[in-house]
């Protein structure tokens, strides 16, 4: 059987660095200098304001909001990688078609039983990986690595592929999950980070029907160790 | 029995069925996998629990064979 080690994809990004877990690491470092970055002046000036003027206030009140809500935004940005995409066609409380039906039901026999409850209560699928444990929506995919930390990733079927208009959501899943079990660092390359960032913030800012996925993982997954270096 | 399917806007198509004993179930089947790998699919076979692997020839003794897009950043 011919097969191929390294995700097809990532040709199409070779100018990126193979992900692991060093690189994880070093990724996840960089998003906090940065966010520190941005809460760091907005206290200091807040504290500076309040220290030379105590009717400054009000000013320095806007700039500790500035520090909370900068970094709310990028969580978001992180939540919104699991948001399903909108289908023009689909009113809310619609029962699901026949198409979506058999995706999901295709889907259910790539995971085990606990991953398909999982994906019936959230409509995300829990995978668990050499990097950390993943859990895949349509659009996205988010990595828990160790107890803290989140990395989002934007990664859905390639959009400029035309038969990709249309598909299921249970296939969308089922692509991004074997294209995960194949080459999960290839995954990470090939998709784009959105977020890196505290769970707590994740959790904050995603939908309430997928925060049980969150929970899911902290019971099932041991802790992964964010030294480990393995890969798949 | 194996199975050879295309993830698409129906769920999944079934495209051919074969025994690896029966060479013009076989033959068909090898026939619609290279159709679908030169309209840009992708081949991937289950090999145990949390793994998979991308084919460019039809594994023969595969119980189902499953043809996806490919997935970009998005």
């Amino acid at each position: 059987m011919a097969t191929i080690d390294v995700l097809p994809e990532t040709a199409a990004v070779r100018w990126r660095p193979r992900v692991d877990a060093a690189q994880l690491r070093l990724r996840g470092r960089l998003w906090t200098l940065t966010t520190f970055s941005h809460v760091v002046p907005f206290v200091a000036s807040a504290t500076l304001l309040m220290w030379m003027q105590p009717l400054a206030l009000p000013v320095a009140l806007v700039c500790l909001a500035h520090a909370w809500i900068i970094p709310e935004l990028y969580a978001q940005r992180g939540a919104n990688v699991l948001r399903p995409p909108r289908r023009p066609h689909a009113a809310a409380g619609t029962p699901p078609t026949v198409s979506e039906q058999r995706s999901v039901g295709l889907l259910g026999d790539l995971v085990g039983h606990d991953a398909r409850e999982l994906h019936a209560r959230t409509g995300l699928v829990l995978e668990p990986g050499r990097l950390g444990t993943w859990l895949v929506g349509e659009a996205g995919a988010v990595l828990l690595h160790g107890r803290r930390r989140a990395f989002c990733y934007c990664v859905r079927v390639d959009p400029r592929q035309a038969r990709a208009a249309g598909l299921p959501s249970g296939d969308r899943i089922a692509h991004l999950l074997l294209a995960l079990r194949s080459d999960e660092a290839g995954f990470a390359t090939v998709a784009n980070l959105a977020f890196s960032g505290a769970q707590w913030r994740l959790r904050r800012r995603m939908r309430k029907e997928m925060r049980p996925a969150l929970k899911a993982v902290g019971t099932r997954a041991p802790a992964f160790d964010s030294g480990s270096s393995g890969m798949r | 029995m194996s199975k050879l399917i295309r993830m698409d806007h129906t769920g999944h198509s079934t495209l051919a069925e074969w025994t690896p004993g029966d060479p013009a179930g076989v033959e068909a089947a090898v026939a619609a996998f290279r159709a679908e790998l030169d309209r840009g699919y992708l081949a991937m076979v289950s090999t145990g629990p949390g793994h998979a692997e991308h084919v460019r020839e039809l594994p023969v003794d595969a119980e189902l064979v499953i043809l996806r897009l490919p997935i970009s950043g998005g």
